[in-house]
């Protein structure tokens, strides 16, 4: 039987996940994007559980405007990484380091 | 409750909607932009006017108690309307100096405006998210506005991977707070927080991330590793715009979120806040006097100056409230000054980037050298410019709270921030001008130093009769609750 907590430990580590992806990825920046995108989902599995767990439709909605938000937000995150490869001919993260002193 | 009371209730945020898209549109045909400017200045003159239509004394909300408008919305959009109304006179010589005056400046602001005030307004998760996923899009991509520098590329990426990952934790927090409570409404979260038997650990789980989100936002440490990086690496005009007007965003979500949703909780966030406030007052100020650059220097007194706000916030008390709105209002109006000063000394020849740029300042502009100096006073807290009075008010409302040590932590760390204020203007008034002075022609532009000038004057005529802005600040939070 597949219970509310099953579904909470699944976010929970689906969460876990992308923050090691997004902290300790020192490779691609299109990695760091996954990265974001898998920690909305995680989030998104959270509001679904618990809205069917209550019977209430309201997180479910709320599933619909994370979805479409994380769209435009990878749609900016992928322009910024065009720039990023324009000016420094690269996608590495270990290459984008400029602004430090 | 009626159409019309629901129009009238929104009608500044319809405004500035359909303003930011004409404005979008209007900027794909027409080059002239200084007609852009005017439309986006009377729009904000326009929205002010409405906003200040709406009673101050009444919580009216629309849209199934999503929205609100209160004493809290009216103060911080009237403020918000009147800082990013700065915001554009000061940029607008930059910008336009540098090839970047464009209608996607004006619309974008105007975006991130309407973000602002949505936050401010919202009174539901769901609106808290959208309106914080509206502004931070809108920052990602003014960030990467000066696209053809690889600083500001850079920058605009780091804010927007580390704004993404604030947007998570806040909204996982949102998830959990959703599953404890079963309703997404903050007023409604309250009162099931209040009569039931919840499991305390998981509501200290949800209450974590939501603080780290905000936290995040407002670039508190230890959520601080975006500040620096961005205020240096963006163009000086949205620098300016970041460090300014979201901020009044902020401080509505956290009032919001914690003083009105999570009152309850309010033991565990005090803590919270409090540890974080000291943390960013002793780091901001400790870091920042190893700054060379004067924009990462300015970034790192922001991250102090969000401690004092913090500390205020802590107490959870209305003069605790009554005194971060000051110091806001305050704060905001000294960061506009400063890099406004920045913007007209870089305005033309080479960008003013080391402090040691200044030097010689007090010799060769006299009345720049002046604005400076009292900019840096009121941003040390030394009296009687207002940046005194505002430090003042926090640290008597931690005293009367009863804080004492955190008080004695706050004073410490204002002075050890004026070390590095003060040698700023050391450098500007003693110090042998270099050859890389900027040379400022007479024929620079007039509206932006007379903007500057009596910007500038405010910071000490405000600091001579500070009571009426205290007033106003007290009476907003007093009618909060």
């Amino acid at each position: 039987m597949v219970t509310l907590s099953h579904y909470l430990f699944l976010g929970g580590i689906l969460f876990s996940i992308s923050i090691l992806g997004i902290f300790l990825n020192r490779k691609n920046i299109i990695l760091i994007l996954m990265a974001i995108e898998l920690m909305l989902l995680a989030v998104n599995i959270n509001f679904i559980a618990f809205s069917h767990y209550l019977g209430d439709l309201s997180g479910q909605i709320f599933v619909f405007f994370i979805l479409t938000v994380a769209a435009a937000e990878s749609a900016i995150g992928l322009a910024i990484i065009i720039l990023i490869f324009r000016n420094y001919k690269s996608i590495n993260v270990a290459d984008v380091n400029r602004l430090k002193e | 409750m009626t159409l019309s009371t629901l129009l009238t209730i929104a009608v500044p945020e319809i405004i500035i909607l359909i303003a930011a898209m004409s404005v979008l549109l209007l900027g794909v045909f027409y080059k002239n932009t200084t007609s852009l400017f005017g439309i986006t200045q009377l729009t904000l003159l326009i929205a002010a006017y409405f906003t200040a239509q709406l009673p101050i004394d009444v919580k009216l909300t629309a849209f199934n108690e999503m929205f609100i408008a209160d004493s809290l919305s009216m103060f911080l959009k009237l403020l918000s309307y009147f800082a990013l109304s700065l915001v554009l006179i000061y940029s607008r010589s930059f910008l336009q100096s540098r090839n970047l005056h464009n209608g996607e400046f004006y619309a974008l602001t105007l975006f991130a405006l309407l973000g602002i005030n949505l936050i401010i307004s919202s009174y539901h998760l769901l609106s808290i998210y959208m309106g914080l996923e509206l502004l931070s899009l809108s920052l990602y991509t003014l960030v990467a506005f000066d696209r053809n520098r690889p600083e500001a590329t850079e920058a605009a990426m780091k804010y927007f991977v580390l704004g993404a990952v604030a947007s998570g934790f806040l909204l996982y927090g949102f998830s959990m707070l959703y599953g404890i409570t079963g309703s997404l409404q903050i007023a409604e979260i309250s009162s099931r927080l209040s009569d039931t038997s919840i499991n305390p650990v998981v509501l200290s789980f949800a209450l974590v991330f939501v603080v780290v989100g905000i936290a995040f936002k407002f670039g508190a440490a230890p959520f601080q590793l975006w500040v620096p990086d961005v205020y240096q690496g963006s163009a000086t005009p949205i620098t300016m715009f970041i460090g300014s007007v979201p901020k009044f965003a902020s401080v509505a979500m956290l009032i919001r979120l914690l003083f009105q949703g999570l009152d309850h909780m309010v033991l565990d966030w005090q803590a919270m806040l409090l540890i974080m406030a000291i943390v960013s007052m002793l780091f901001g100020n400790i870091t920042a006097i190893a700054q060379t650059k004067i924009k990462r220097l300015l970034a790192y007194s922001a991250i102090s100056h969000v401690g004092f706000m913090f500390l205020g916030l802590a107490t959870g008390t209305i003069t605790g409230i009554a005194s971060a709105l000051m110091y806001i209002a305050v704060y905001v109006l000294m960061t506009l000054a400063s890099f406004g000063l920045i913007i007209h000394l870089s305005n033309q020849g080479k960008e003013l980037d080391q402090i040691t740029d200044l030097s010689g300042l007090g010799k060769q502009k006299p009345w720049c050298a002046f604005l400076l100096l009292l900019i840096f006073l009121s941003l040390a807290g030394i009296p009687p410019t207002i940046g005194f009075y505002a430090k003042f008010s926090i640290i008597q409302a931690t005293i009367q709270f009863g804080w004492i040590w955190p008080a004695v932590i706050a004073v410490m760390s204002a002075l050890i921030g004026i070390f590095y204020y003060l040698r700023i203007i050391k450098v500007a008034y003693f110090d042998e001008p270099g050859k890389n002075l900027n040379q400022v022609s007479k024929s620079s532009n007039n509206e932006l130093s007379v903007t500057l000038s009596i910007n500038t004057i405010s910071l000490l005529i405000i600091g001579l009769f500070p009571s009426s802005l205290m007033d106003i600040a007290t009476l907003t939070s007093a009618l909060i609750f």
